[in-house]
């Protein structure tokens, strides 16, 4: 039986806000929290942690506004592949497995889960890297198909409904303006031209994001 | 193996073209169908909890498992063909609705000239304009026959949309090119969300002749001939993962509830067909499928219909050796031939200065232009022939799947440099998209794939299929022309289409995927006649976008509809009463 791994952050460095749990319940972070230990359901800590570097890289924390860190990005992947998509359930993975062209698209018989353990693996210690070293350590990697998943997934998680274990407190919502599934812009749809308009975002878990500092 | 009881009619696939078969037998003959679906059920009620942009728009849980079965791709003969590992450039759909539960609702209708393809082109420009390689025909249906089965389909689904040619007379605002309409539209058009607003001043100012366009999402309460009702459109955005509310038209909102009512009809989920089963290439005597349990069973019936889109219908033939397959080497046989996909690209994205809400829309909140279509500029002295339609869709984005471009004047693809810009853009940005005609060629067809096959063990369908100079010159054309409109929108900044060069299956373009089964007049050129009926198997019918011997421009949705309308009146009128050949 593989031993629990558990990824033991700051509550600060978290936004400290608010995190979902597995069975989608809330749990409240304060600052006063010194850390907080999220399950790991697919990476051991140390890879959740280069995960967790990695992508806050490739979307920063930064003037422009929360990034991969505040959204929980790494949850977000870490769940993703523990499910069935983590093990390409959704691929044709019947051979022979022959390299082609790239119009036909991912042809290895690697899964998610394989190209992550074996990418993670070869960014050495990049969580203790220096900014500077670890974008040039990702430079190198572009190319690469563990890249490409780490890029798009970054994006997935930033971006997509909180119950998805990312965009904690719609936090990726807030930044773009997009506000969620709403029922209706019947009244507004062909209003509000060449002004922002920017309704209270809402998620299928429920609620409004949180108001700052009560 | 198992046999059934026989019945009349035994219907493949369970989306559009099945379901209204099984709609129009069931209402008005005393008939027993049976519908076999290979995917689950599915209903109004299913929608509450779809919108989510991951599990629906990214992770594609409406469509085709392609762990099951996916479909073989190479570019040309003598090359091995790979299988498409995960969907890309078109999303096949499953379970009750199929794909009528996941399209835009873009419902236009084909221009005239579009069903006489060869001869209109030919009697303008000559038999030596045509490629060299082409197989373009004509349809063996005109226009004007079509019209009244366009007019019902049209009131059937609820199109919004506004009439730009009444029986010859052009009307102001809607497309003065398309063909004549026996009547207006059934509902008024879209509301247009602000992007869109800025297309439409844009092209005015360059002298088009912008349209709204017509679309099947409800936009007041609409109350169809079968005496089904439906609410009007939210705009909420989220058409592509089914509508929730039964605006957008669907299968399971228009047709489902009638089919509920129909004794003679039953549905059948979970049962995935292998064979069609007939006597010596003469008449078929039903089908084989597995249920879900994985037991095979024969399914006796008098009648079949094949209604389980592009790919289905043609591998299912091939599969149960009905007809002469294609080969590409030599010409001879049908099956197979004439493989054409909507040719869909964005044009030139452009970047502008003030947001969008481009949040809010629906899957064809629209302003188009035709003036580029068909044959509507004199193609004389141009590297090409036929055209497309420019168009600015509000179809209410979504930001996973649209979070990102930049103006090239940012390099970085991540980091803060990137993000700054994709942040800043991402309500500001959209695309101008163009949508191509495609011609047929003899180089790109489908067969049965040598090595790879489904879970069944069966071989996969092999698609080959790859871009001519006429498409490539005619992007080349287009995009341009979408710059010059980028720039009259107030765009500083625009990303041209960097040009055609070979078929990306892994760019998605549209689930609009033709030929294969296609009609025509004479058995020697196709595998169905006008009326749908395979020219060998009278008792076979073909239904859906397979039967299009090439793809025009826009939705090929409608006219699906309307030629089933018009196969069923030919089945319930003068089949049912007089077996036999009805062409």
């Amino acid at each position: 039986m593989q031993r629990r791994h558990f990824l033991t952050l700051s509550a600060t460095t978290m936004g400290g806000v608010l995190i979902y749990s597995l069975d989608r319940k809330l749990s409240r972070l304060s600052a006063q929290d010194k850390t907080v230990r999220i399950p790991l359901h697919f990476f051991d800590e140390t890879e959740a942690l280069i995960v967790a570097a990695a992508v806050a890289r490739i979307f920063p924390s930064d003037e422009t506004g929360p990034g991969a860190q505040e959204a929980g990005v790494v949850m977000y992947i870490d769940r993703q592949l523990a499910g069935p998509y983590g093990r390409d359930s959704d691929r044709y993975l019947q051979g022979p497995f022959e390299s082609g062209i790239p119009e036909v698209g991912y042809q290895g018989k690697a899964t998610r889960r394989d190209i992550y353990r074996e990418g993670v693996k070869k960014l050495g210690a990049f969580n203790r890297l220096a900014a500077a070293e670890q974008d040039s350590a990702l430079k190198e990697i572009e190319s690469s198909e563990f890249f490409g998943l780490l890029r798009q997934h970054t994006i997935e998680g930033m971006f997509s409904d909180p119950m998805h274990g990312g965009n904690i407190d719609m936090v990726g919502w807030q930044l773009i303006g997009f506000p969620g599934p709403q029922m209706t812009y019947v009244d507004d749809v062909d209003k509000h031209f060449g002004e922002a308009f920017r309704p209270k975002p809402v998620s299928l878990v429920g609620g409004h994001p949180t108001e700052d500092e009560k | 193996m198992k046999t059934l009881p026989g019945v009349d009619v035994v219907i493949v696939g369970g989306g559009w073209t099945g379901l209204l078969m099984a709609k129009e037998l069931g209402t008005r003959t005393k008939h027993s169908v049976v519908v076999l679906e290979r995917g689950g059920p599915r209903d109004n009620a299913y929608y509450a909890a779809t919108m989510d942009e991951l599990d629906y728009l990214v992770r594609n849980r409406m469509m085709q498992d392609c762990s099951q079965e996916t479909v073989t791709f190479r570019h040309s003969d003598g090359k091995t063909a790979l299988p498409l590992r995960q969907l890309g450039s078109f999303l096949p759909g499953t379970g009750v609705g199929g794909a009528g539960e996941h399209w835009g609702a873009g419902s236009p209708r084909h221009s005239p000239d579009c069903f006489e393809l060869y001869s209109k082109t030919v009697e303008k420009y000559g038999v030596k304009r045509l490629p060299e390689d082409h197989c373009i025909q004509d349809w063996g249906i005109t226009y004007d026959e079509l019209e009244p089965y366009y007019t019902r389909a049209e009131k059937m689904i609820g199109v919004a949309g506004k009439a730009g040619n009444i029986r010859g007379k052009k009307v102001d605002g809607g497309n003065v090119f398309e063909g004549w309409r026996s009547e207006e539209y059934p509902l008024p058009p879209t509301k247009i969300p602000y992007y869109a607003t800025l297309f439409r001043e844009a092209v005015t100012s360059l002298g088009y002749h912008p349209f709204p366009y017509p679309s099947a999402t409800l936009t007041e309460f609409y109350k169809n001939p079968d005496g089904v009702g439906r609410p009007a459109c939210t705009y909420c955005g989220y058409c592509h993962a089914g509508c929730m509310i039964g605006a957008k038209a669907q299968p399971t909102n228009v047709l489902m509830p009638v089919i509920e009512k129909q004794k003679g009809v039953s549905i059948r989920t979970g049962a995935r067909v292998r064979r069609i089963v007939h006597e010596g290439n003469k008449s078929a005597r039903g089908v084989t499928y597995l249920d879900t349990t994985g037991e095979e069973i024969f399914q006796p019936a008098e009648l079949v219909f094949l209604g389980s889109w592009t790919f289905s219908n043609t591998r299912l033939l091939l599969l149960s050796g009905i007809g002469q397959a294609y080969d590409a080497s030599t010409g001879k046989g049908t099956l197979g031939r004439n493989l054409t996909h909507e040719l869909t690209l964005p044009a030139a994205r452009v970047f502008l200065d003030k947001p969008l809400n481009r949040f809010m829309g629906t899957g064809s909140a629209a302003i188009s232009i035709d003036d580029l279509s068909g044959d509507h500029i004199d193609h004389s002295n141009l590297p090409f022939l036929r055209g497309g339609l420019l168009r600015a869709n509000c179809q209410g984005y979504q930001p996973i799947l649209n979070f990102g471009p930049v103006p090239p004047s940012v390099k970085a693809r991540w980091g803060s440099e990137w993000k700054k810009a994709a942040v800043h853009f991402y309500d500001r940005s959209a695309p101008i998209v163009f949508i191509g005609e495609h011609f047929a060629y003899k180089g790109n067809y489908m067969d049965l794939d040598p090595t790879y096959k489904d879970d069944r063990g069966d071989p996969l369908l092999r698609l080959t299929l790859d871009w001519r100079e006429n498409e490539r010159k005619m992007t080349e054309f287009m995009i341009p022309k979408a710059v010059e409109i980028a720039r009259a929108m107030g765009a500083k900044e625009f990303t041209p289409f960097p040009g055609l060069k070979h078929y990306d299956a892994t760019r998605y373009q549209g689930t609009q995927v033709h030929g294969g089964t296609i009609l025509g007049i004479s058995p020697e050129t196709s595998v169905v006649n006008p009326y749908l009926q395979h020219w060998q198997v009278s008792n076979l019918f073909v239904l859906g976008g397979s039967v299009f011997p090439q793809k025009p421009v826009a939705g090929p949705t409608l006219t699906i509809l309307a030629q089933t309308i018009r196969t069923a009146d030919a089945v319930i009128d003068r089949y049912l009463k007089k077996p036999g050949a009805l062409a």
